[in-house]
């Protein structure tokens, strides 16, 4: 089995193969957002909610798009029209929404473990598309789509994480996937935003920005997430962007074929400066264009086995099926993808 | 892959000569029924109909000395049963890096069976443009057809039950030509062996570990 989980709340705990199947599927997935016809009939007559307690402009519309590739139908919930705002409970919600059938929830919230909650509630897959700080997962999917695409492979690569770690599920996820598929990563912040305790994650913690950014091979930009900060954590924005914004030179710190990623939404002139936002080595573009695509993978592959689990409970003995497609085992996959780039 | 599995009921219809002389004559009526290779373009349908369409493009190279244009397409994401498959095969990459429109397509599989891969391709197909004529060549028919679909050029008409499984090993991906009737019984977890039971064998594995 190459991805047999029921839904994806986080990239903690998957194993190198899952994460490899997901990035290869989501290659295939690319070059149906590069036809003339953009759509493929995949997930006829299904239904994906999107759920989201929390603003998003980037995730909501790319993970629209890409089930709309698919053929699904797509229902879109804000929170401040859902009935949250009239003190429905997050499971009621759930479990009115289930009770209308959908195939897959795709749910933002602020709070850590919502999407976990949900899942213990309702019978659909549920894709977590960002909950509090915990996970982000397919930001870094699609994180290390792009790092793969660029550098071939991600184990033995070192990936510096930049800013606000500590609010980060971007950088959770991207950790546990890093990580997972052996790259080193190192946590570049200010001590009040980069914990400790995330050494024990496994994460080399540096504080200065040069430093931490010697010999690098990806850089990794996070946003300065004022909406999250009700404590002290810099004395002004002013310092911090001082300290910590990504400037050509401290870019020349990395290595010279070093990529630059960055999740969005940009603080141009926070974070990051705008001659290195729109500068040769910054793959931001590339990574929302593989965004559709990863979402379009994850939503295949979630959605699609539900229903194949829900045939052959309904039919036991339904059409034998051509020849043509037959299960790839694990093991023949290098050899497939190796003749396919022939 | 599969060799361990062999049991002695497995019966090799053709082997590599035999593949490969097949293809050969395709080649030739492919060329005759065209009268030359202008507008020519062949699509492979993954994974194997891709392997037997570039010998395809060999063979007709050899008699025409031209290299008629090259595709391959992965159909999962068009199939009627699409989703059995969906935590178990891994979708490919389509590629048919040039203009379909106007063009004779040859699209190429290794096994005709119900037609419903077929009948995917050449939905896939209409997506990327509106070519002149679709033609199908295929290197098995085996019969037990559920649509209405026919192949232009047929390998070697292969007539089976439909229990039974049809096994094509190709030398790019299996490290051997061959085509081989298995009974159903010895089709498990083997390279020819239809998804249903593999999806079948899934469940058991689910049910186990529950």
């Amino acid at each position: 089995m190459l991805f047999a989980r029921p839904h994806l709340i986080g990239l903690e705990g998957l194993s190198a193969e899952e994460i490899t199947f997901l990035l290869d599927t989501a290659e295939s997935f690319k070059e149906v957002s590069e036809r003339e016809i953009k759509k493929v009939p995949a997930l006829r007559g299904r239904t994906v909610v999107n759920l989201f307690f929390e603003g998003s402009t980037r995730t909501r519309t790319s993970f629209e798009i890409a089930a709309k590739r698919l053929s699904a139908d797509t229902v879109s919930l804000s929170a401040q029209a859902s009935s949250a705002s009239k003190g429905e409970t997050l499971t009621d919600t759930a479990r009115n929404l289930a009770a209308m059938g959908p195939d897959a929830i795709v749910v933002r919230h602020p709070s850590s473990g919502a999407p976990d909650l949900l899942a213990r509630h309702v019978d659909c897959p549920i894709i977590n598309a960002g909950d509090g700080a915990h996970e982000h997962p397919t930001q870094a999917l699609l994180d290390l789509l792009t790092i793969r695409e660029h550098k071939g492979q991600i184990a033995g690569l070192t990936v510096a994480i930049v800013g606000d770690l500590l609010h980060s599920r971007v950088a959770r996820s991207n950790l546990f996937g890093l990580l997972t598929m052996g790259a080193k990563v190192r946590f570049v912040g200010p001590p009040t935003l980069v914990p400790r305790q995330f050494a024990d994650l496994g994460a080399e913690l540096v504080c200065d920005l040069h430093e931490g950014l010697k010999g690098v091979d990806v850089i990794m930009m996070l946003r300065i997430q004022r909406e999250r900060m009700n404590g002290r954590y810099f004395s002004s924005l002013d310092e911090y962007s001082r300290l910590y914004c990504l400037s050509a030179d401290a870019v020349a710190r990395a290595k010279s074929d070093v990529i630059i990623l960055h999740p969005g939404p940009m603080n141009r002139g926070v974070e990051i400066s705008s001659t290195v936002a729109d500068g040769p080595y910054s793959v931001i573009m590339d990574q929302v264009t593989n965004g559709v695509a990863v979402r379009m993978a994850v939503l295949y592959v979630l959605v699609g086995r539900r229903k194949a689990a829900l045939d052959d409970a309904a039919a036991d003995d339904g059409p034998a099926i051509d020849a043509a497609v037959r299960p790839l085992a694990l093991a023949e996959l290098p050899a497939k993808r190796a003749a396919t780039g022939e | 892959m599969g060799s361990q599995l062999r049991g002695e009921a497995d019966r090799v219809v053709l082997d590599a000569p035999g593949v490969h002389r097949a293809l050969a004559r395709i080649a030739h009526e492919i060329v005759e029924r065209n009268k030359g290779v202008e507008g020519l373009g062949l699509v492979g349908i993954r994974s194997r109909g891709d392997f037997l369409a570039r010998r395809l493009q060999d063979e007709i190279a050899k008699l025409e000395g031209e290299r008629v244009p090259f595709g391959a397409m992965d159909v999962t994401l068009y199939r009627d049963d699409i989703t059995r498959g969906a935590d178990h095969h891994l979708v490919q990459i389509t590629e048919i890096p040039w203009e379909v429109d106007g063009k004779t397509i040859l699209l190429v599989d290794d096994v005709l069976f119900t037609g419903r891969t077929v009948r995917a391709a050449l939905d896939a197909l209409m997506d990327f443009g509106r070519p002149r004529t679709i033609q199908l060549a295929v290197l098995v028919d085996r019969g037990h057809r559920e649509l209405p679909i026919r192949a232009d050029y047929v390998g070697k008409n292969l007539p089976t039950q439909r229990a039974e499984k049809v096994r094509v090993r190709l030398q790019e991906s299996d490290g051997i030509d061959e085509v081989a009737i298995l009974p159903a019984v010895h089709a498990i977890g083997n390279g020819g062996a239809g998804l249903k039971r593999a999806t079948g064998q899934a469940r058991a594995e689910r049910a186990r570990r529950a």
